[in-house]
């Protein structure tokens, strides 16, 4: 089965990142852009889907500074 | 190489799992595996470190220099996280830390409050952790020379039993005259008088 998880930066803790992106969009003329946020996406083969959430909090976020969402196992 | 001028080093290979009857640990710097996914956190899992977190669990003094540091973060050996600087750029500069702990196994040496010239090579060196005990921060930057926007000015910090310490400056590129300071060789001083 094939897993989709989205990992973002928790809310509250500074996305550089972000604010780079933020910043970039009106330079080419898109307004009205805020809140822009940088995540991850790990697309995985999974033969167990129930042992994804582990994998997510010992190795594919950091539960600390990240959450994940399993977004989707389909076959 | 900087260990060799304070006392007897060798090199522990990550996959290997002998300590070797080390008296400390320092994991170095570097970019294991690229920084991918997350800095350290895939080298956390390396064979070695099991071996590493159980000496440090046992009290064993454990350093962990820049990626070390991220390293021992994501193995729960220290509180926090490294986060991306803020300024989103690679930042190679001499910075002052002060000493606020002198009390640490890799801090003795030293005097509350003496500043250390010391350099900083990294990206991702912004330190994060929201409840973090005012006696487990070792190193601050002084005031004005924060080069990655970590919380409260932190450079370095230990765990709360006190023998294993983070930071993510460089001392062991300060300890030659020839790179302008020898200030690092403090931490390793220090270092010394543990396995003395």
């Amino acid at each position: 089965m094939r897993a989709r998880v989205l990992i973002r930066p928790k809310e509250g803790i500074l996305d550089p990142q972000g604010q780079a992106v933020e910043r970039a969009l009106p330079a080419l003329g898109f307004e009205g852009v805020e809140n822009v946020h940088i995540g991850r996406l790990v697309e995985l083969d999974v033969a167990d889907p129930a042992r994804v959430p582990e994998m997510c909090e010992r190795l594919l976020a950091n539960p600390l500074i990240e959450d994940y969402e399993i977004m989707e196992v389909v076959s | 190489m900087a260990c060799r001028r304070f006392g007897e080093a060798e090199l522990l290979w990550h996959r290997d799992r002998d300590l070797d009857g080390v008296d400390a640990v320092v994991v170095p710097g570097g970019f294991s595996y690229g920084d991918y996914l997350r800095a350290g956190a895939i080298a956390r899992f390396s064979p070695l470190m099991e071996s590493v977190i159980e000496f440090a669990r046992a009290g064993g003094p454990v350093l962990g220099i820049c990626n070390g540091f991220q390293v021992l973060c994501e193995a729960g050996l220290l509180p926090g996280a490294l986060l991306p600087n803020v300024s989103l750029r690679f930042v190679s500069r001499q910075v002052e830390v002060v000493v606020e702990n002198p009390e640490t196994m890799f801090t003795r040496a030293c005097a509350s409050g003496e500043r250390l010239s010391i350099p900083v090579k990294h990206t991702t060196g912004r330190y994060h952790a929201p409840a973090i005990p005012d006696d487990q921060v070792a190193l601050r930057y002084a005031p004005g020379d924060n080069p990655n926007g970590s919380q409260d000015d932190i450079a370095g910090v230990t765990n709360e039993a006190g023998n294993v310490l983070g930071l993510m400056p460089h001392p062991e590129h300060a300890v030659d005259a020839l790179t302008g300071s020898t200030d690092g060789g403090r931490l390793f001083e220090s270092l010394a008088l543990v396995a003395a």
